[in-house]
């Protein structure tokens, strides 16, 4: 199933959760919506399974026109971020609930109800806890029990939204790496919303990365992070070291300083200069085209963390290899092994 | 401070009995000191005995100071028994037409966002805030023989005021808020999500509504029934105005019981009184059940 958006626009009032999407969702991939909250990733998640509508716009899947259908006909399986299970049902009848309330006339006879149902269960493991109701169960196991209930309709597209964020981070990892297996299993079209990058560079076939109801990159989660396309993409994933910086003259200076970078094709005025931590190579003073004297360093787990005062007047911190000496009070040069300038 | 810092520094066999002194402080902070605690309890026992189990009592011992048959006997009157068959039926419609409203009005006010919804909310309340006996005036206003549809409905031929309609709008009007405010909070609490669960699983609206909405609320339902069904039954004021006092005919139970004690029938008066004490007891009872069936329908959700 491909899913096609465009121009989508909803306000919720005078704001405006969605700007102008548009976005192709392939075959059986597994999408990542990533952006920070009120970025308008779960209002496009919730217009695509037709519990919102849009002011203007399209969804179609596989070409045929989705706003055309509420939310039962369109077979769109939902994962709530707080699980949304059935309160007074056992495990079991959550899972069968999908298929129990279906016309009577393509209704399953209830031997065929059990058998799937206890498939499915199977499936996410924890066919054990089916006589079980929903609060007894931990988060995770709760929200693996509403994937098997999404999944018995055998929903043509999968829809979580931020299925793991009511998770503590163990279970968030497990349960990261439990949800790209199944899909490679199961192979359905799925989109899931995330507010944690780590999630979505993690899991993800494709990241959408989102901002104040707009699309500000699709790409391959290698792609997100080697080659962002904005300043906020930049920013918002993996930490960045930003610098405000003045072009002109084709040089590029920060404060009154004079850096030792081309300025080649780039717009005059005020930029900024997106540096990830560790592209910050650390050299003797001199050798960089930034110098600093270090404020102090602190071990990180493989890297130490250093806080550096630069010449030109801003602090900043970079991560260094640990056998790389370093002490407070040093002067080093810096040298970005990659960086990207955005005007603004 | 310096108390503190001596403490700390003495000998460590003063210290167990230091600590014995610090727990002693902290219980004398939690915990009144022990004439206070005995006096305030038996000032809360002694309220309680006197203006509420004494008079519970004195019903019971009034009705049954000439025994048992004359106990029986008073209710058997025709009198009594055609007021409890009429305060039977008033309480069945007023508390069917309110649960009806009350669950149409929870639904739309906790699951829709809507213009004037305050208002309403604050809409619903009315009855509570208004004395019963204006309520009763209202019905008076509205469908008796000098108000606004008094002449319509005398052409029609059709009896609301001093019969059965009147009395039944009047009881629903005073006990309107029970059933909605009992659902209101709890559906609010309960969001929206299990019924987009539901949809989107397939789910009609009825199905939903009978199969995930209804079940998730139902000892609400019962709480907010049971609530408006004893304040149906024990309704006066608004009752006493558009009733018309006809014996026999359109007195409820607390009507009777108020024009039998004018006439100095005690034992009569005081047999039917304890009936609806003895509802009050039911209700206080089904009540108390009811609401641990409640806190346990709260699932403390873990976020």
């Amino acid at each position: 199933m491909t899913i096609e958006v465009k121009n989508l626009v909803k306000k919720f009032g005078s704001f405006a959760a969605l700007d102008g999407v548009d976005l192709k969702v392939n075959d059986g991939e597994l999408l990542a919506l990533l952006g920070p909250s009120g970025s308008g990733k779960t209002t496009l998640l919730r217009i695509i399974a037709g519990l919102d509508w849009p002011d203007s716009g399209e969804v179609t899947f596989n070409g045929e026109d989705a706003l055309a259908q509420g939310a039962r006909e369109r077979h769109v399986g939902f994962v709530f971020q707080h699980y949304a299970l059935f309160r007074h049902m056992t495990v079991f009848e959550n899972v069968a609930f999908g298929l129990r309330v279906q016309p009577r006339a393509v209704r399953k006879d209830e031997a065929a109800i059990r058998s799937r149902v206890k498939e499915l269960l199977d499936l996410v493991q924890l066919d054990w806890l089916a006589d079980r109701y929903p609060s007894q169960l931990s988060g995770g196991q709760r929200q693996r029990i509403a994937l098997a209930r999404a999944l018995a309709i055998e929903p043509r597209i999968l829809l979580l939204d931020e299925p793991f964020g009511a998770l503590d981070a163990k279970v968030r990892k497990e349960l990261r790496k439990w949800l790209r297996s199944l899909h490679h299993e199961i192979h359905v079209t799925s989109i899931f919303v995330t507010h944690d990058q780590e999630e979505a560079l993690e899991v993800a076939n494709r990241v959408v990365v989102m901002d104040k109801g707009r699309i500000e990159q699709i790409g391959s989660p290698d792609d997100v992070y080697d080659n962002p396309a904005t300043a906020f993409v930049h920013g918002f994933i993996g930490e960045s070291i930003v610098l405000p910086i003045q072009i002109g003259d084709g040089a590029i200076r920060l404060g009154d300083r004079q850096l030792d970078l081309a300025a080649d094709g780039l717009a005059p005025g005020a930029s900024r200069l997106f540096v990830r931590r560790h592209d910050m190579l650390v050299g003797p003073p001199g050798s960089g085209a930034f110098e600093g004297a270090v404020q102090h360093v602190r071990n990180f787990g493989p890297v130490q963390r250093a806080e550096v005062a630069l010449s030109g007047g801003e602090t900043i911190e970079i991560d260094a290899p640990r056998d790389k000496e370093l002490r407070a009070g040093d002067t080093i040069g810096l040298n970005p092994r990659r960086y990207r300038i955005f005007a603004g | 401070m310096t108390m503190q810092i001596a403490d700390s520094m003495s000998l460590s066999a003063s210290d167990s009995k230091a600590r014995a002194h610090a727990a002693a402080a902290r219980n004398n902070l939690r915990t009144e000191p022990r004439a206070v605690r005995i006096a305030i309890i038996t000032l809360a026992v002694l309220f309680l005995t006197v203006f509420v189990v004494l008079p519970l009592v004195v019903v019971f011992a009034q009705a049954f100071s000439r025994g048992i048959l004359a106990y029986f006997a008073a209710l058997a009157e025709p009198e009594a028994m055609a007021a409890i068959k009429l305060t039977l039926i008033v309480a069945a419609i007023s508390v069917g037409l309110n649960l009806v409203f009350g669950l149409v009005a929870s639904w739309a006010i906790a699951k829709f966002e809507f213009p004037g919804k305050t208002f309403l909310i604050t809409l619903i309340d009315l009855p509570f805030s208004v004395s019963p006996v204006i309520s009763g005036l209202v019905f008076v206003l509205l469908f008796g023989a000098q108000g606004y549809f008094g002449s319509w409905l005398r052409e029609h031929d059709i009896q609301i005021l001093f019969a059965v309609p009147g009395i039944a709008l009047a009881t629903t009007f005073v006990t309107f808020p029970f059933v909605a405010r009992a659902l209101i909070p709890l559906m609010q609490e309960q969001g929206t999500q299990e019924e987009e669960a539901a949809i989107s699983l397939g789910a009609s609206g009825l199905q939903t509504f009978f199969r995930v909405t209804l079940p998730n609320i139902k000892w609400g339902v019962l709480y907010g029934v049971l609530l408006c069904n004893a304040r149906a039954m024990g309704e006066f004021g608004a009752v006493s105005v558009v009733s018309g006092h006809i014996r026999g005919e359109t007195n409820t139970m607390p009507l009777l019981v108020e024009i039998l004690y004018n006439e100095y029938q005690f034992v009569a008066a005081f047999a039917i009184a304890s009936l609806l004490a003895m509802l009050a007891l039911i209700t206080l009872i089904a009540k108390t059940v009811l609401e641990r069936h409640l806190d346990e329908g709260h699932e403390p959700r873990d976020h």
